[in-house]
């Protein structure tokens, strides 16, 4: 018999609205698993089970009502960077290892109003600064592929409780990659929107410019159907764009007869790993079935993603992170003797050594006498990489190409080397700068572990992604796959 | 480019950061090599580019009318205070 975990999310609603099961059915079974399998993932930092429990409650009576939302009753869990009030959230970090956040994010209102039911909250690097889920204050993420492995990052935890099966959806957020590269590391459908498209308020900024909130699904259907409810204005974000959700649903079945496809031509240069790239030409050839036409493009200032990221984010991060400073919330150290230690060893203390070091990075590129050198070129640049993806999309519909340069890596192999691990995002960086919507979808595994294909779309384009995407999924069936001993 | 201890030491401090003296040369080494990889940005002809600061063109900072939204919730807000005694975040004395 096909068991609860194995349903997709749109399975589950459907489920749901036709009674075959209810929603503390669901949260029973899905809060089993976290119990059974957390303790060796670590994917969740706080398990909120009572609070699922009445939630599904309620969600059950509205059900009966007919009065629920669209995914009322529907099991989920938020990356512990969303505000969630009256619940710990820590963002990974020491220095909120004691903060129960007053207020709900956006995010996590209008998805409460649309009925889903929290399950907890996912582990991540700390801050959400880095690729392997490492840099948490509450430890490593293991990859359910392969415990040795990472999940990717920072949204491991929500990427490794996908991936187990432990909900049918997380939340994430994406800076430089942190959706994508660990929705391709473990198998999943991972969407990063538009910039403004989810509201980020309640969402621990980490580089304002860049920060935008997606999810983790098994499938592109899925993600449209919580996309829908998550995506939207919000007067409290002054980034927020005003423009009207589409129906992302609607518009997943349409053909791919005639799509054009740029292969980005840099992101098969240098770095890119043999099997990997043969897995993401395999599934280009799956497109060019379905009637895609492929173009190759050239972005030539996208090899300055990495470095041109390197230096706004770390500056918009010391910015951000200046409000960490042991007087109103967070992590105070012992017996300060001023003001001055009071700041300097509460942060010192609080932070852990990635966080410090992007700090330290900001603070450097944007003191007197380097601003111009660093900050404002990086700016300059950034503008250079943005024009390259629009005079592509002149000539094509979507862009393609891998998500990570190689499947998932060991635990440990490159904590101790920044620009080594800074690499992994050379592929995704390029969306965030240019604050362009883009996913990963799983197309195959290499040595048992998954490899994901990435497409970027131009502003505002998800729902076509969206459509790209299940068109590929109903022809292949890597998103199926459960990795073993979590069927 | 090569920073020293001093220039870290004296990052540390612009950005309020205590460092134990064992931590003072990993940062000299990562922080090295950071501002050696992203000085490939100088071979970027940015000569007539405009900065960038945010990622959609023609976006404006909205205005709202000036009314209170928000109501008083110190209480709830100064839970997550290290210290606070009268409704007032405590610090060590500032002024001598």
């Amino acid at each position: 018999m096909t068991e609860l975990h194995h349903l997709t999310l749109a399975e589950l609603n459907e489920g749901l609205r036709a009674r075959r099961f209810s929603s503390v059915e669901l949260a029973r079974h899905f809060l089993a698993r976290i119990e059974r399998m957390n303790p060796t993932l670590n994917a969740l930092i706080t398990v909120t089970a009572e609070q699922a429990m009445a939630a599904a409650q309620r969600a059950d009576e509205l059900l009966a009502s007919g009065e629920a939302g669209a995914l009322a009753g529907v099991p989920l869990i938020h990356k512990d960077i969303f505000c969630t009030d009256g619940v710990l959230t820590t963002c990974g970090s020491r220095m909120l290892s004691n903060f129960v956040a007053p207020y709900d994010a956006t995010v996590v209102e209008k998805l409460s109003q649309s009925g889903v039911v929290m399950l907890g909250k996912a582990n991540m690097d700390e801050f959400a600064m880095g690729s392997s889920n490492e840099t948490s204050y509450y430890g490593p993420v293991k990859n359910p592929w392969d415990l040795k492995k990472v999940p990717g990052g920072s949204s491991g935890g929500s990427a490794a409780a996908v991936a187990a099966r432990l909900a049918p959806v997380a939340t994430a957020t994406d800076t430089g990659g942190s959706i994508r590269q660990p929705a391709a590391l473990t198998g999943l459908t991972g969407l990063k929107p538009t910039y403004g498209r989810v509201s980020r308020y309640g969402m621990i900024a980490f580089a304002s410019s860049l920060d935008q909130a997606g999810t983790l699904t098994y499938t592109a259907k899925d993600a449209a159907l919580v996309l829908r409810d998550m995506a939207g204005f919000d007067p409290r974000d002054s980034t927020s764009v005003d423009t009207p959700v589409p129906d992302y649903v609607a518009s997943l079945d349409e053909p791919l007869k005639g799509l054009k496809i740029g292969l980005l031509k840099e992101f098969f240069e240098g770095g890119l790993e043999e099997s990997t790239g043969k897995l993401i030409r395999e599934a280009l050839q799956v497109y060019e079935r379905l009637g895609a036409q492929l173009v190759e493009v050239s972005l030539p200032n996208l090899p300055l993603s990495v470095p041109t990221y390197y230096v706004v984010a770390p500056a918009e991060c010391s910015s951000n992170l200046s409000r960490f400073d042991g007087v109103r919330f967070g992590y105070r150290c012992e017996d300060p003797k001023d003001l001055l230690d009071l700041y300097k060893r509460s942060r010192g203390e609080g932070f852990g050594a990635e966080v410090k070091r992007r700090i330290m990075t900001g603070t450097y590129v944007l003191s007197a006498g380097y601003y111009d050198a660093y900050y404002l070129r990086a700016q300059k640049v950034r503008r250079l990489i943005t024009d390259d993806f629009a005079r592509a999309f002149e000539q094509v519909d979507v862009l393609m190409g891998p998500t990570s340069p190689t499947p998932a890596f060991d635990i440990g192999a490159k904590v101790d080397d920044p620009i080594t691990m800074y690499l992994n995002d050379i592929y995704t960086i390029g969306a965030n700068l240019a604050g362009l919507p883009a996913l990963s979808i799983p197309c195959g595994t290499v040595g048992g572990l998954p490899v994901g294909l990435q497409i970027i779309g131009p502003h505002f384009a998800e729902a076509k992604l969206l459509n790209v995407a299940h068109g590929y999924q109903k022809e292949t069936p890597w998103h199926q796959a459960i990795p073993k001993g979590y069927e | 480019m090569s920073l020293t201890d001093h220039d870290v030491k004296n990052i540390a401090h612009l950005a309020r950061l205590a460092l134990s003296e064992e931590q003072v040369p990993v940062y000299v080494d990562s922080l090295s090599k950071i501002f050696d990889f992203v000085a490939q940005l100088n071979a970027a002809d940015t000569a007539s580019v405009e900065p960038m600061a945010h990622p959609l063109a023609d976006q404006v900072q909205r205005m709202r009318p000036d009314e209170v939204l928000d109501h008083d919730q110190h209480v709830k807000y100064q839970g997550n205070a290290p210290r606070v005694e009268a409704d007032l975040y405590l610090v060590p004395k500032v002024i001598e």
